[in-house]
């Protein structure tokens, strides 16, 4: 008896992590100073908020139905993948519009100094596709 | 583009697939089996054109570590993220570093942005079309040379040692 305690116990405890850990993330999102930096809460506090309710989840199931159900760990392969992809773009975009930036941030890409925005791309020299 | 037009271009690729069909369907049913064998097959067929040259795996073992660190590193950077965000006195430092790339192909290029966006406080944010450096945004910077010499030591000598040498 005094397992399932225990397991209700670390269940609980991994609920709650995944949720205070999503919703920080997406409190960064609402109140952080400029568009790059709110990149950071989604892509991250959000990643382990998911993954922390997830792994709450495949326990649960795993103690209800006596058998060990990895289909979570899918949700959570996916997200590692497409969570930084999206987020790159995202930066990308950003650059590309030329969004403002908090005035202290340190550094001046070249892609936010107006004049040398245009110049012609050049292509990777890696061969590629051929 | 692929040179070999074997029936399996990508074994692993096929394996992945298999598995996560499995698991989608919830079963091992003999059934499942030869249609997620012939979507493992068919998939990377099909979308063969879409990838660059895989570059073998030199040593397996140092990627499951690599995996593992970038695991741990996951946890911290958001244990860092969360409390800068919650921490009402913060004082954060926000800047964009240009990271001088040392790999050379595009696949271990990917890899390296992609565990950058997941790892502390980083995201890249674009790659420079000549390849050679990596722009990113750090939520919280102290040194520019030490995250730079954190990300060369930690993430992008790995990932050479496991790809290209």
């Amino acid at each position: 008896m005094t397992q399932y305690v225990i397991l209700e116990g670390v269940i609980a405890f991994f609920l709650v992590a995944g949720g205070a850990f999503t919703f920080i993330g997406s409190l960064g999102m609402a109140h952080l100073r400029d568009f790059y930096m709110r990149l950071h809460g989604p892509t991250k506090a959000t990643t382990l908020g998911i993954g922390s309710m997830l792994i709450a989840s495949m326990l649960y199931f795993w103690v209800v139905d006596g058998k060990p159900d990895i289909q979570e760990m899918l949700i959570t392969l996916f997200l590692f993948i497409t969570a930084p992809v999206s987020a790159h773009l995202l930066a990308k975009t950003g650059l590309h519009l030329q969004l403002r930036h908090a005035d202290k941030t340190l550094g001046m890409p070249v892609e936010l100094r107006k004049e040398e925005v245009g110049e012609k791309p050049v292509p990777h020299p890696d061969k590629g596709h051929g | 583009m692929i040179a070999s037009r074997t029936w399996l271009p990508t074994p692993l690729l096929s394996v992945l697939l298999l598995i996560v069909w499995l698991l989608l369907v919830r079963s091992l049913h003999p059934g499942h089996i030869v249609l997620g064998s012939a979507l493992a097959i068919a998939i990377p067929l099909v979308t063969r054109r879409f990838w660059d040259v895989q570059p073998n795996v030199k040593r397996p073992w140092l990627l499951l570590r690599f995996g593992l660190r970038v695991l741990g590193d996951i946890i911290t950077a958001n244990m860092e993220v969360s409390w800068l965000i919650l921490n009402p006195w913060r004082r954060m430092r926000p800047a964009f570093i240009e990271y001088p790339l040392m790999l050379e192909s595009r696949f271990t290029i990917t890899l390296l942005a992609n565990t950058i966006s997941l790892t502390p406080g980083t995201v890249s944010a674009n790659l420079r079309m000549d390849g050679k450096s990596i722009l990113i945004h750090a939520l919280d910077v102290e040194d520019e040379e030490a995250l730079i010499a954190q990300i060369r030591e930690r993430y992008e000598r790995p990932i050479k040692e496991i790809y290209e040498c």
